[in-house]
């Protein structure tokens, strides 16, 4: 066995040359990484380069074809109460009649048979919740009528529930303005330090998670690269992600992944909305004239 | 002046309304809280073979009804959302189900009465024996929802959640669609295989409208089907117009009601933010 892939006390999750198949496809080939506990990680990468179904393998929903996984120093396994996970694409229906104090309490011990009633013990526990995210207020108000914050917030306290140690977050920042997505990035952060937690954080973009992040976890081309902001957000590192020649330009504390003269991260976020695929040159350069 | 209760039917009808309307509701809940009231619908249309079927065999049609619904709930909740996608080929099937039932009706001699029966429903003709079966159905299916309440819950509001919580998505939905097929089945006898959605998704619908959490949405949806059913068959009795017709009349005014209900609270909501925020 490789000794520099064996395990370190400290680590929160381990990945040990681990590939990941969907459908036929390799998601993730051959990765070897060892995530630190207590550190704020953001994970990033083009649409499909597989943050979630990496997120799903930590979950043990997906289970590696090859190599293995450990979180918290035991194999990854489904139903791990150590692990608390706001869901990329979450069920909360709009519209629902239910306030938020008996949603985020669906979390607590949702898995137990019998009928969903809470001992001392859960509500305590939901309570906990909603003022580590500050959403105390929220707790009598409809789900449906809330707004992307206030919800994120809210499925922030679901997934507190239980006392995690490991927090994963799909794309917390989906939907939400720039005001926002920064009170959410502080939001996650101020329980990282204050619970020593470990928390992976996943986003379309660098610059929201600049301050937060203590290590950054790149994905693309079926491989992913793990360190400092320094060591892995640079041209030679980003060109093999992408499988294409990339520039960083580093502008007033933001930093910018160009290929040629388009922001390859503004591009993905903007495709979303595009109908207009076809990008002319002028469009490229207004993009980066945009940043 | 003779009163109602005097007629066994009508004590009989009372007492299997009573029994399939409490189940109704409380299954309904969950129903329409999964967003799959569709599969309740096409369940009866499949239960309409079944009955059928079972009636041509010379067996009784809720054994026919029961064992049919149950078999295609397993189906359906091992298909899972692939069934989602395709529409055509499920209204193709439930088209086809019904015309199945209709061909078996065919061969059999009191074809016209059976068939209005199961298609429309009729309590007043429920005997004793029916409702010692309606009784045990009902109580196993609750039983099993209580046992499974809680899981069902969270799988149907975070399914996304609740897999990673080691909740088999799977397990559940297949288990749920048997104890909506079963109650379905109890449904089609009040109020027949084309009405169905009167007692389980009408008040399930309006109780969700008029509660704000589950503990007391699956109570009111309940007890508001279980009215609807007493009073719909008190209406029949005194205006000799058929049941069905009153439940799901008495069904459909009620949702509109809680519509009307909950968009005075949120317009009176906005009103009152209104004003505290111009204080
Ligand atoms: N059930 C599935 N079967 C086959 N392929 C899948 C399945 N789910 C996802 N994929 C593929 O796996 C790849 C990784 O998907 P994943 O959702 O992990 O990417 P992502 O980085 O989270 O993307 P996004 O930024 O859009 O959320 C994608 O190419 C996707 O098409
Ligand atoms: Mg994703």
């Amino acid at each position: 066995m490789n000794r520099a892939i064996s395990h370190r006390k400290d680590d929160a999750v381990e990945f040990a040359n681990v590939s990941l198949r969907l459908g036929g496809r390799t998601v993730l080939s051959g990765i070897s990484l060892h995530i630190p506990a207590n550190a704020f990680i953001g994970v990033l990468g083009p649409n499909g380069a597989g943050k979630t179904t990496l997120m799903r393998a930590i979950l043990g929903l997906v289970p590696p074809s090859n190599g293995s996984i450990s979180v918290l120093g035991r194999p990854a396994t489904r139903g791990n109460p150590a692990i608390g996970y706001i869901p990329q694409m979450h069920g909360a229906s709009p519209g629902l009649r239910l306030r938020g104090w008996d949603f985020v309490a669906i979390g607590a011990k949702g898995h137990c048979l019998g009928l969903p009633r809470l001992g001392k013990a859960e509500r305590a526990d939901i309570d906990r919740a909603l003022d580590l995210v500050g959403a105390r207020a929220l707790a009598r108000q409809h789900i449906g009528e809330m707004s992307g914050g206030e919800r994120q917030r809210l499925l922030l306290a679901q997934a507190l529930i239980g006392r995690p140690q490991l927090l994963l977050l799909d794309e917390p920042l989906i939907s939400l303005d720039p005001h926002r997505q920064q009170e959410v990035v502080a939001l996650a952060k101020t329980l990282q330090v204050e619970l020593g937690v470990t928390v992976l954080f996943s986003a379309h973009e660098l610059n929201p998670l600049l301050e937060a992040m203590d290590q950054v976890l790149y994905l693309g081309s079926g491989q992913a690269a793990l360190g400092s902001v320094d060591d892995v957000i640079t041209g030679p590192v980003l060109s093999r992600l992408y499988g294409s020649a990339i520039d960083v330009v580093r502008l007033k504390g933001r930093i910018f992944v160009m290929s040629g003269s388009y922001d390859v991260e503004q591009g993905a976020h903007q495709h979303d909305h595009d109908h207009d695929h076809a990008h002319s040159h002028e469009a490229h350069r207004s993009h980066a004239d945009h940043v | 002046m003779p009163t109602m209760f005097d007629y066994d039917f009508m004590r009989n009808a009372f007492a299997a309304a009573t029994i399939v309307a409490v189940l109704a509701g409380v299954v309904g809940y969950f129903l329409v809280l999964r967003g799959q009231t569709f599969a309740g619908h096409a369940l009866a249309h499949v239960g309409f073979t079944g009955a059928t079927g079972a009636v041509l065999v010379g067996i009784s049609p809720l054994w026919g009804l029961v064992s049919m619904t149950v078999a295609a709930a397993i189906g359906m909740g091992f298909m899972g959302e692939k069934l989602a996608e395709r529409d055509v080929a499920i209204g193709l099937v439930l088209a086809f189900a019904l015309a199945l039932g209709l061909l078996f009706l065919h061969f059999f001699t009191a074809y016209a009465t059976q068939a209005t029966t199961l298609l429309f429903g009729n309590v007043l003709s429920v005997d004793v024996g029916t409702i010692w079966i309606l009784l045990a159905i009902s109580a196993g299916t609750l039983a099993v929802l209580a046992v499974i309440s809680r899981p069902l819950l969270f799988a149907s509001l975070q399914p996304e959640l609740a897999e990673a919580k080691g909740i088999s998505l799977r397990l559940y939905g297949v288990l749920f669609l048997v104890l909506v097929a079963l109650t379905t089945a109890e449904c089609v006898q009040i109020v027949g295989v084309l009405l169905v959605f009167a007692l389980m998704v009408g008040p399930a619908a309006a109780a969700q409208r008029l509660t704000h959490s589950v503990a007391w949405g699956v109570p009111t949806a309940g007890l508001l089907a279980l009215l609807e059913a007493w009073l719909g068959i008190t209406l029949a009795f005194y205006t000799d117009w058929p049941t069905s017709f009153w439940i799901t009349t008495l069904s459909v005014a009620v949702y509109l009601v809680s519509l009307l209900s909950s968009w005075i609270g949120s317009r009176g909501q906005a009103l009152l933010s209104l004003r505290s925020d111009t204080i």
